[in-house]
C-alpha cells in the first residue's frame, strides 16, 4: 500500500532540492489549512447556523473574524491563489529536475522567486487578517482594499514568474545539450503551464500596476471599474487552467505508471498541452457575458472560443482513460467497464486522482453550460458558479494534489506514508462531501440563489431553497473532515521519526509512452509556432476591445471600503 | 528552443479509436456552437451590450436618473424602468408594470459594482459604476418577482433586493 519504492532510483534529487520543494509544500498545505477553516462555516451559515464566534479563540489577537466576507476573502485567496500557486511551483520544480535528470541551472533565481512569493503572502496576510482587505479574491474596484494587499498579490505573481524563468533556462540548456531528443512529456507539460501562466497574468499585473495602485496612491481621481474587470478576466479564466494543467500532467504522465500502465499517446498528449497554451487565454469575455461595457459580438466570439478549449479536454479524457484501461487490463481487468475494478483502488495516491477525474467530468460539463452565451443568463453569479468551480479547482486540482502529495511528501522527506488507510479514506470522504455539496450548490443556483451571499441573513430566501441549503452545509462539513485527514496524513508523514528502510527510495512515477517519443512529430516539440499562434490569437480576440476600452477609459469612480 | 531538423517528416500517429473519438468531440462541440448561435441570433436571447458611459458621481443630477422609476412609453404595451443600485438598496425598491407589456430595464450603480437579477426571468446582469446595463423582458404571469443583488457590494449585500409587481 505504500507508494512504490525502489533500491535504485533513476535519478535522485539532491537534499537541497528536496528541501526546496518541501518549503513549497509546507506553505501550500499551511495556506490550505487556514483557508479551508472557513469553508464549513460558510456552508453552515447557509443553513442558518452561525459558528463564526467559535473561531474567536484562534484569532483572539485580531478581535475574531469580523465578517463573513473576511472569512470568504481568506478562503478564496488562501485556497484558490496560495495553496495552488505554491503547490504547483513546488511540483513543477520536482518534475523539471527529475524529468530532465539534471539540477536547475539557476537555482538562485528559483530561490529568489520562491521567497518573493513568501514575502508577498505575508504582505497580503497583514491586511487580510486585520479585516482591511475583505474584498474577495476578485477585488473588483471601486471596492478598495489596503494597498499592501495589492502589493502582496503582485509579489506572489512576480515571484511565480521568476520561478518560471528558472524552469525555462533549465529546459533551454537541456535542449541545447539534447538536440536529437524529444523533451520528456511531463516536463514539457509543466513548463507549458508556467509559460501560459506568465502570459495570462499580464492582465492582472496591468490591472494592479496600471490602474489600482495609481488609484490607491491617490494619483488618479478615480478608477474605471469596467476596464479593471476586463484586465482581471484576461487572467481569471486561464487561472483555472493554471490549476488544472499540473493535474492533467499527472493524469497523463504519472498516473498510468502508478496504475501499472503507460501513456497511451505521447503525440496527442503534447498536442493537448499546446492547444491549452494557445486557447486558454483568448476567451475571458465569457466571464463578462453580462457586463454592460463589452459588446455582445465579442461575447459571442469568446463563447465559441471557449468551446474550442473544451476540445483538448476531450482529448485528455480519451488518452487518460485509455492509459488507465491498458493498465487495468494488464492487471487482469475484464469487460467493457469491468476493468475499472482492476485499477489499484487501494493505492491512496491513485484513488485520489481517479476520484478527482470523476468529479471533473461533472465540472467539465457544467463549464460548457457556463460558457454558453445564452445559458449563462440563468447561471451568472448564482451559487451554481461556486458549485462549478469547487469541481474544478477544489476537486480536479486539489484532490489530484492530495494524490500527488501521497508520493511526493514521502519522496522529499524520505519517510513512509503515515497511515495509508487514512490517506485512502480522506479522498473518499472528501469526494462524497463534494458530491453532496456541489450538487446542492448547482441546484439552488438554478433556483436563483445568488453566490457570495450569507443566505442565512438574506430576507428573500424562499422555502424551496432550504432543503438544498441544508445539503450545502452537510456536504461542506463532510468535505472538511476529508480535508483535515489529508492535512493530518501529510503533516505526520513529514514530521514523524520513522524513516524509510536504509537503501530504499520512493520512486517518482513517470510513465513511459506506448510509442517511442522519438516518433512524435517534431512540430509537437517546438515552441516557436505555438508561441506565435498564442500571441496572434490573443491579439485577434482581445486587441480591438482592449484598444477601445483603453481609449475610452473614464476614471470616475472613487474608492469604497467594504 | 528549436528541435532538430529531421530528414524525413514523421507523420502524426493517431490510434483508430482515438480518431473516432476526435470526430465525436468535434461533432458534439459543433452541435453546442450551433445551439448557442441559434439561441443568440434566432430565438432573440439577448445579453447586455454597450449602452452608454456615465459619470457615477454626477449621474443623479439630471433626468432620467434624478428620478428613477417607471416611464410609460405606450400605455399597457411599452415601459422603461430606471433603477439605481446603491449600497445596500435599489432606488426604487418596488416597481409595478402590467402583465404582457414590453419592459426595458436600465440599471446603473453610483458606488461599487452590484448585480441585478430578476428571479424567474432572463434578466441578469452586472450594475457597474460608469456604465448603464439594459435588457428587455415581458412578464407573462401576474405576480411579484424579486430583483436581487448578485455581486458582493459590502457588508449589507445580503439584504439588498427589490421587487417587480406584474399586475393584470
Amino acid at each position: 500500500m505504500l507508494t512504490n519504492t525502489t533500491k535504485t532510483p533513476v535519478y535522485e534529487l539532491t537534499k537541497a532540492d528536496k528541501r526546496f520543494v518541501g518549503w513549497h509544500i509546507l506553505f501550500a498545505v499551511s495556506a490550505l489549512t487556514i483557508g479551508s477553516l472557513f469553508g464549513p462555516l460558510q456552508a453552515l451559515e447557509h443553513a442558518g447556523v452561525n459558528w463564526y464566534p467559535k473561531l474567536d479563540f484562534l484569532f483572539i489577537k485580531l478581535d475574531g473574524i469580523n465578517s463573513y466576507y473576511q472569512g470568504l476573502t481568506l478562503h478564496g485567496v488562501l485556497n484558490a491563489l496560495i495553496w495552488t500557486t505554491f503547490f504547483i511551483t513546488g511540483f513543477t520544480t520536482l518534475v523539471v529536475i527529475r524529468g530532465l535528470k539534471r539540477p536547475l541551472t539557476h537555482p538562485l533565481l528559483n530561490k529568489i522567486g520562491f521567497w518573493m512569493m513568501v514575502v508577498g503572502l505575508v504582505t497580503a496576510a497583514v491586511p487580510l487578517l486585520g479585516n482591511k482587505a475583505s474584498v474577495l479574491y476578485t477585488f473588483y474596484p471601486p471596492m478598495e482594499a489596503d494597498t499592501l494587499f495589492y502589493i502582496g498579490l503582485v509579489l506572489v505573481v512576480v515571484g511565480s514568474w521568476t520561478e518560471g524563468w528558472g524552469f525555462y533556462l533549465t529546459l533551454w540548456s537541456w535542449r541545447k545539450e539534447n538536440r536529437e531528443t524529444r523533451t520528456p512529456f511531463v516536463v514539457l507539460a509543466v513548463v507549458i503551464n508556467m509559460v501560459m501562466w506568465q502570459i495570462a497574468t499580464l492582465g492582472i499585473a496591468t490591472e494592479i500596476l496600471g490602474l489600482i495602485l495609481p488609484w490607491t496612491f491617490g494619483w488618479t481621481g478615480g478608477i474605471d471599474p469596467q476596464l479593471s474587470r476586463t484586465f482581471f478576466w484576461f487572467t481569471g479564466h486561464p487561472l483555472v487552467y493554471f490549476w488544472l494543467l499540473p493535474a492533467y500532467a499527472s493524469w497523463y504522465g504519472m498516473l498510468p505508471k502508478q496504475a501499472g500502465g503507460k501513456l497511451f499517446s505521447d503525440s496527442l498528449a503534447r498536442l493537448a498541452f499546446w492547444l491549452f497554451l494557445v486557447l486558454s487565454i483568448p476567451l475571458g469575455f465569457h466571464h463578462q457575458f453580462v457586463d454592460p461595457g463589452v459588446p455582445s459580438g465579442w461575447k459571442f466570439i469568446h463563447s465559441i472560443l471557449t468551446f474550442g478549449v473544451a476540445f483538448p479536454s476531450f482529448l485528455t479524457l480519451f488518452t487518460v482513460v485509455a492509459g488507465l484501461e491498458y493498465a487495468a487490463r494488464k492487471r487482469g481487468g475484464k469487460g467493457l467497464f469491468g476493468w475499472i475494478r482492476a485499477l489499484p483502488w487501494k493505492d491512496a495516491s491513485v484513488t485520489a486522482q481517479l476520484l478527482a477525474g470523476i468529479l471533473f467530468l461533472f465540472g467539465g460539463i457544467g463549464g460548457i453550460a457556463n460558457a454558453s452565451y445564452s445559458l449563462n443568463l440563468v447561471l451568472h453569479n448564482t451559487s451554481w458558479v461556486p458549485g462549478h468551480f469547487h469541481l474544478t479547482v477544489a476537486s480536479a486540482a486539489t484532490l489530484s494534489f492530495f494524490g500527488i502529495s501521497y508520493w511526493l511528501v514521502p519522496y522529499i522527506s524520505g519517510k513512509p506514508l503515515w497511515k495509508p488507510k487514512w490517506a485512502l479514506a480522506s479522498s473518499w470522504i472528501y469526494f462524497s462531501g463534494m458530491l453532496v455539496f456541489s450538487n446542492a450548490m448547482h441546484t439552488v443556483g438554478l433556483l436563483g440563489a445568488p453566490r457570495r451571499t450569507p443566505l442565512g441573513l438574506a430576507p428573500y430566501v424562499p422555502a424551496e431553497w432550504n432543503g438544498h441549503l441544508f445539503r450545502v452545509a452537510l456536504g461542506g462539513s463532510i468535505m472538511y473532515i476529508g480535508l483535515m485527514m489529508y492535512v493530518t496524513v501529510v503533516a505526520f508523514t513529514a514530521f514523524q521519526r520513522k524513516r524509510l528502510p536504509q537503501g530504499e527510495h520512493v520512486e517518482i512515477p513517470i510513465a513511459e509512452s506506448m510509442q517511442d517519443p522519438q516518433l512524435t512529430p517534431v512540430w509537437l516539440d517546438r515552441w516557436k509556432p505555438w508561441l506565435i499562434a498564442t500571441a496572434v490569437l490573443i491579439i485577434l480576440a482581445y486587441g480591438p476591445q482592449l484598444f477601445d476600452q483603453i481609449a475610452g477609459i473614464e476614471s470616475t469612480s472613487p474608492g469604497f471600503t467594504p | 528552443m528549436s528541435a532538430p531538423e529531421t530528414k524525413e517528416k514523421i507523420p502524426l500517429h493517431v490510434d483508430p479509436t482515438e480518431k473516432a473519438w476526435i470526430r465525436t468531440a468535434i461533432v458534439v462541440l459543433g452541435v453546442f456552437i450551433v445551439a448557442v448561435t441559434v439561441a443568440g441570433f434566432m430565438l432573440g436571447i439577448q445579453v447586455p451590450t454597450n449602452e452608454q458611459r456615465v459619470n457615477p458621481q454626477t449621474i443623479q443630477d439630471a433626468p432620467p436618473w434624478s428620478e428613477p422609476g417607471v416611464r410609460e412609453i405606450v400605455a399597457g404595451e411599452k415601459y422603461d424602468v430606471y433603477i439605481v443600485a446603491k449600497r445596500f438598496f435599489y432606488e426604487p425598491s418596488t416597481v409595478e408594470v402590467p402583465v404582457g407589456a414590453e419592459v426595458t430595464f436600465y440599471v446603473t450603480s453610483t458606488d461599487v459594482q452590484h448585480g441585478f437579477k430578476i428571479e424567474h426571468t432572463n434578466i441578469n446582469f452586472m450594475a457597474i459604476p460608469g456604465e448603464v446595463s439594459k435588457l428587455t423582458a415581458t412578464f407573462t404571469e401576474a405576480g411579484t418577482y424579486d430583483y436581487i443583488c448578485t455581486e458582493y457590494c459590502g457588508l449589507g449585500h445580503a439584504v439588498m433586493f427589490g421587487s417587480v409587481t406584474a399586475t393584470p
